[in-house]
């Protein structure tokens, strides 16, 4: 869309000579430098996975049940990875607010659509190894087989793309308000409700107790897909307006 | 300037209002299942689709107020989705009433029509909470644009997700509207449409004119150097 096209214009009409890093440059070294800071200092993901764990013990007494299936089964999972999400989401663009990274990337000769792809994908990463310590101990604890682990990971992976696209958007947009721990799940939440139906809609057959089935599987991985693809690019052609200042 | 004609607005949506009430009273017939209570369709339905045509409007101001960075449009984008979250009210509270009396239940989770509504509503309810914690008047006016072309995008995609996980099929109120409607019922509906939709639009100049006013006393206090004797109220965005 624009965006890039814009900022390049602008960037050019400032000063002649500068030229633009290249986008695929500046997006492996943001994401790069997030997941070196995650790795290092440890901030989101052990959390995360905590989180997850002890909710998956708190729904075992909640529901007073030992073994899942079906829409139960569903439920408990993804109402635990949204949760478990959100506190990474919450956590996304601390770091830029607070040691002036953002101001960093709006002086930088880059396309600053770059840094929303970078944080997308950086997200992302967060939800997958999230989602590789979570979903087997989920497995474990609650459901009779292995089986449903293989189908169940696509819906995963196209379910992360949507959270990382919505939730990096949602972050970049509470983080410059005063409440932004409670802003970001509370315009999160309603938005990912459409994602969600279609989530549990495709795990629950999936997840149901004589094996995995694959009743309207295809039509419910296509809406997560059409999901996935209208916020990335809404925060592709949006994103340009929450760095300006 | 938002004033003007605001007086022919508001005579004619009262007499379009007074129209629409007479036909579905008297001359509308009665539904042959629901009977009287069927009534609450002239009200219920034409609210809904103002109030959802009202949200994708804020976007589309969303949208102008972005490209071309005037203030105005981010105020009548805020105005129209403010309206509609009021008429989005009225419509939980006209469909729980119809629900209650036709269904017997106040609230109905495999209508999707009505799911899909309330989860439109929540999102849009916190476009409250988030414009006003941004402090910063330019900053909170482009992110409530982002805000607003965002909801605007999952409007209809929310639609879809909720019909799709509804697996009874239930009768479909706009299949209705279409196909098996009589003509005095087509014409009732189109009339209350029409009311409602003048009834959206006077209110949302009404609140603009206000808002600009407000917004005017204020740069009047400020050059007579006396501050209001309220304080920061929140009347946010400011109408030039």
């Amino acid at each position: 869309m624009s965006a890039s096209g814009g900022a390049a214009t602008r960037a050019e009409t400032r000063s002649p000579i500068t030229l633009l890093t290249p986008s695929s440059v500046a997006f492996r070294a943001i994401v790069g430098k997030d997941l070196r800071t995650e790795l290092r200092t440890l901030q989101s993901l052990p959390a995360m996975a905590l989180f997850a764990v002890t909710t998956f013990v708190i729904f075992r007494f909640g529901l007073d049940r030992t073994a899942l299936s079906g829409s139960l089964a569903a439920g408990v999972l993804w109402a635990t990875l949204l949760f478990a999400a959100i506190l990474g989401i919450n956590r996304l663009f601390v770091a830029e607010r607070e040691e002036g990274g953002f101001d960093a990337i709006r002086l930088a000769p880059i396309d600053r659509t770059a840094l929303f792809a970078a944080k997308a994908a950086a997200l992302l990463v967060y939800l997958v190894v999230l989602e590789a310590i979570v979903v087997p101990v989920f497995a474990i604890f609650f459901l009779d087989s292995a089986a449903a682990l293989a189908p169940l990971l696509a819906v995963l992976l196209l379910a992360d793309l949507g959270l990382a696209a919505t939730g990096t958007l949602i972050s970049a947009m509470a983080v410059h308000s005063r409440a932004r721990d409670l802003l970001a799940p509370l315009v999160l939440l309603p938005l990912v409700v459409p994602l969600m139906i279609a989530a549990t809609g495709a795990s629950e057959p999936v997840l149901d107790a004589g094996g995995p089935s694959y009743e309207r599987f295809g039509t419910w991985l296509a809406v997560l897909g059409l999901y996935d693809l209208i916020f990335l690019l809404v925060g592709y052609a949006v994103f340009d307006f929450l760095l300006e200042d | 300037m938002y004033g003007k004609g605001l007086k022919t607005l508001s005579i004619s949506t009262a007499i379009v209002i007074a129209a629409a009430f007479v036909l579905v009273f008297f001359y509308a017939p009665l539904d042959a299942d629901q009977g009287f209570i069927q009534k609450i369709f002239y009200l219920h339905v034409p609210l809904a689709i103002v109030a959802l045509v009202g949200f994708v409007a804020g976007g589309v101001f969303a949208v102008l107020h972005l490209r071309s960075g005037d203030s105005r449009w981010d105020a009548y984008s805020y105005v129209a989705i403010h309206m509609s979250v009021i008429f989005g009210v009225a419509v939980l509270l006209t469909g729980s009433i119809w629900a209650k009396a036709s269904w017997g239940h106040w609230w109905v989770w495999d209508e999707p029509t009505l799911v899909s509504f309330l989860i439109v509503f929540l999102m849009y309810a916190t476009y409250y909470p988030f414009r006003y914690a941004i402090e910063d008047r330019q900053r909170q006016a482009r992110y409530a644009s982002v805000f607003a072309i965002v909801a605007g995008a999952f409007v209809p995609l929310n639609f879809m997700a909720v019909r799709m996980a509804e697996s009874l099929v239930h009768p479909r109120t706009f299949a209705t509207a279409e196909g098996g409607l009589p003509g005095e019922m087509m014409l009732t509906f189109l009339v209350s449409l029409a009311a409602m939709g003048l009834l959206w639009t006077t209110l949302v100049r009404f609140e603009l004119t206000a808002k600009s006013a407000s917004g005017q006393l204020k740069r009047l206090r400020r050059a007579l150097d006396a501050p209001a004797p309220g304080g920061n109220s929140r009347v946010a965005p400011e109408v030039s």
